[in-house]
């Protein structure tokens, strides 16, 4: 075996661990931790109470929704407190189908959604809700015209992703908002993956709905926010008590609320230049494994991406195994090999993007944050080429393509842009 | 999802990795677009397989299951290779995730598609020994799958 390969993965266990799994979850900050055993410390009072406990908790509560709504150029009384981006995405989605279930039954959405916007939808399916799953181009970009084109008359509800979780492509919603506000219908925008790492307004983009979780933007897991345009109206699905204007039962998480707010704010007085730094850093990986490792392709859109999102495909293995020899090398990275899930399927989004089987196993996710440094990129472009050159020595597909049986679907040279067109025709 | 000690010390340092440029049989399973094929190399003498090397696309634990099969039957007739099961290969591995037991029948159609041929070749394939074979007509992606055609070429 490759003797430097062995000694970098011997060393690997002197040098610290490298988060490059971002788009997953993120390590709270410390200042937001603090907010976090403050609060629980010295404000533990239930909001609804009629005593000090109670105002202290319900005033920041109230702080918090005030500095998110800032955050957002929105009003306070359009930000709802959820406890994830999840449940936000089914608040919308469901509570507008419902809502408006006597003037249609017809929803537009994506291919590339995440799970939480793409099950909601097959729930409604089952209830009798018509919904159309729009396709995207091989780079993940949603033509607008495909929008305005499916809407009918029926049609009640269009959710389109500000970015996409696993490719990073930055959609354009703004168009998308436009063209649903001139038609009349609602339009709701999942922006998760988006929120602290680009701008985002819902006024400005059209939306009438948004969805956002706390733990993308250095907030602890548990807290999420719906963005609710002012007069929108859409069915409640938890009920309770009067919290949140009577729309989301349940006693607030003020300690996460609080928290939320404060990573919020500081994830905005940071957006510029995290977002140039993180940008920076991306392309600088991107150009370096292109040009390091044979018969890869970037997935995704080259420019209109995430700051912090890179996704590759190598040709010839398969992503599981890449992680693994990454976790020993130190590296957390994600992957949307069917072996990294529950299902045998790999990814729905680069399945959408025209992947073929064979090349959306051999996926790699690397996002960064703000804890990402140069070293730790330049580190990595040490030892990726490795991982990827010990799995393809032991791949028969390489093997095949070196005794010129097996003709390759990404060009020796690597791809910023490929559009993927064929299989190996393997027998079915 | 965890992986035993054994199944990461199989992926991370493969026994038996590699080809036999004169193999005397050989037996490639799986598909691309599942993600995982097996090939699986045995060199047999006077019936007992002699040496075995595999070459692996795919995840994990199906690096690991094809080591730890060839460390299984090399030294063993054909016969008692046949009694490889894949419930076998994954206790070797002091267990695997249940939804990565699709990756050790992998391994036991590997080894059966080069007996196969082998039996065949020779004229040896008995009906007592074709009983052993069955596996190899099913997809070891169970009916779980949803876009695959899985084939044993």
């Amino acid at each position: 075996m490759n003797i430097t390969f062995e000694e970098r993965m011997r060393e690997s266990t002197e040098r610290p661990r490298v988060y490059f799994d971002h788009a997953a979850t993120t390590s709270p900050r410390p200042e937001v931790i603090d907010a976090v055993v403050e609060t629980l410390r010295d404000d533990f009072g239930n909001p609804s109470s009629f005593y000090l406990e109670g105002h202290r908790a319900a005033k920041l509560l109230a702080d918090s929704r005030a500095k998110i709504a800032a955050c957002l150029h929105v009003l306070p009384e359009e930000i709802f407190f959820t406890s994830c981006g999840t449940e936000s995405d089914n608040w919308a989605i469901k509570g507008a189908a419902y809502a408006r279930k006597s003037k249609g039954r017809h929803l537009i959405t994506t291919a590339i959604e995440h799970h939480a916007v793409l099950h909601s939808m097959e729930a409604l399916e089952c209830e009798g809700f018509d919904v159309t799953y729009l396709d995207v181009d091989h780079r993940g970009l949603l033509d607008p015209e495909k929008v305005r084109e499916a809407i009918r008359d029926d049609t009640i509800l269009v959710s389109v992703m500000m970015a996409n979780n696993e490719i990073g492509t930055v959609l354009p919603i703004k168009e998308i908002g436009t063209i649903c506000r001139e038609a009349g219908v609602l339009f709701h925008s999942d922006g998760v993956q988006a929120l602290g790492a680009i701008p985002v307004y819902p006024k400005e983009l059209n939306a009438d709905l948004m969805s956002f979780s706390g733990h993308k933007l250095y907030a602890p897991k548990g807290i999420g926010l719906l963005y609710k345009k002012k007069g929108v109206r859409i069915n409640s699905l938890i009920d309770g008590g009067a919290q949140e204007k009577k729309q989301r039962g349940g006693t607030e998480n003020v300690a996460y609320a609080v928290a939320l707010a404060k990573a919020l704010e500081m994830s905005m007085a940071d957006l510029e230049y995290e977002s140039k730094r993180q940008t920076a850093l991306r392309d600088r990986l991107i150009r370096g494994v292109i040009e390091r490792i044979p018969h890869t392709k970037l997935n995704g859109h080259a420019i209109k991406r995430l700051p912090n999102n890179a996704n590759f495909s190598f040709e010839f293995i398969e992503g599981e195994s890449i992680l693994l020899f990454l976790d020993k090398f130190g590296y957390a990275c994600s992957s949307g090999s069917a072996c990294t899930s529950a299902s045998l399927d790999p990814s729905h989004v680069l399945l959408a993007i025209g992947l073929p089987a064979e090349i959306a196993h051999g996926s790699l996710r690397v996002t960064l944050g703000i804890d990402t440094t140069e070293e730790q990129i330049d580190r990595f472009l040490i030892d990726l080429p490795l991982v990827v050159e010990r799995l393809r020595l032991m791949s028969p597909l390489f093997a095949d393509y070196k005794r010129g049986k097996l003709q390759p679907l990404i060009p020796e040279e690597g791809s910023l842009d490929l559009k993927v067109e064929g299989n190996y025709g393997w027998p079915s | 999802m965890k992986y035993s000690d054994k199944v990461l010390d199989h992926f991370m340092n493969p026994r038996n990795m590699g080809e036999i440029e004169d193999a005397t049989t050989t037996g490639t399973v799986g598909n691309p677009v599942c993600g995982d094929i097996m090939k699986m190399d045995l060199k047999i003498v006077n019936n007992v397989i002699v040496d075995a090397k595999f070459m692996t696309f795919g995840c994990g634990s199906a690096i690991a299951t094809s080591s730890m099969s060839t460390e299984l039957i090399i030294g063993k007739t054909t016969d008692e290779a046949l009694d490889l099961t894949n419930r076998v290969v994954a206790e070797a591995l002091d267990g695997l995730p249940p939804v990565k037991m699709h990756c050790s029948v992998l391994a036991e159609q590997a080894v059966k598609k080069a007996l196969e041929t082998y039996y065949k070749r020779e004229g040896l394939m008995t009906p007592e020994r074709a009983k052993k074979f069955a596996i190899l007509g099913k997809c070891e992606h169970d009916d779980d799958h949803e876009n695959c055609e899985c084939s044993d070429e």
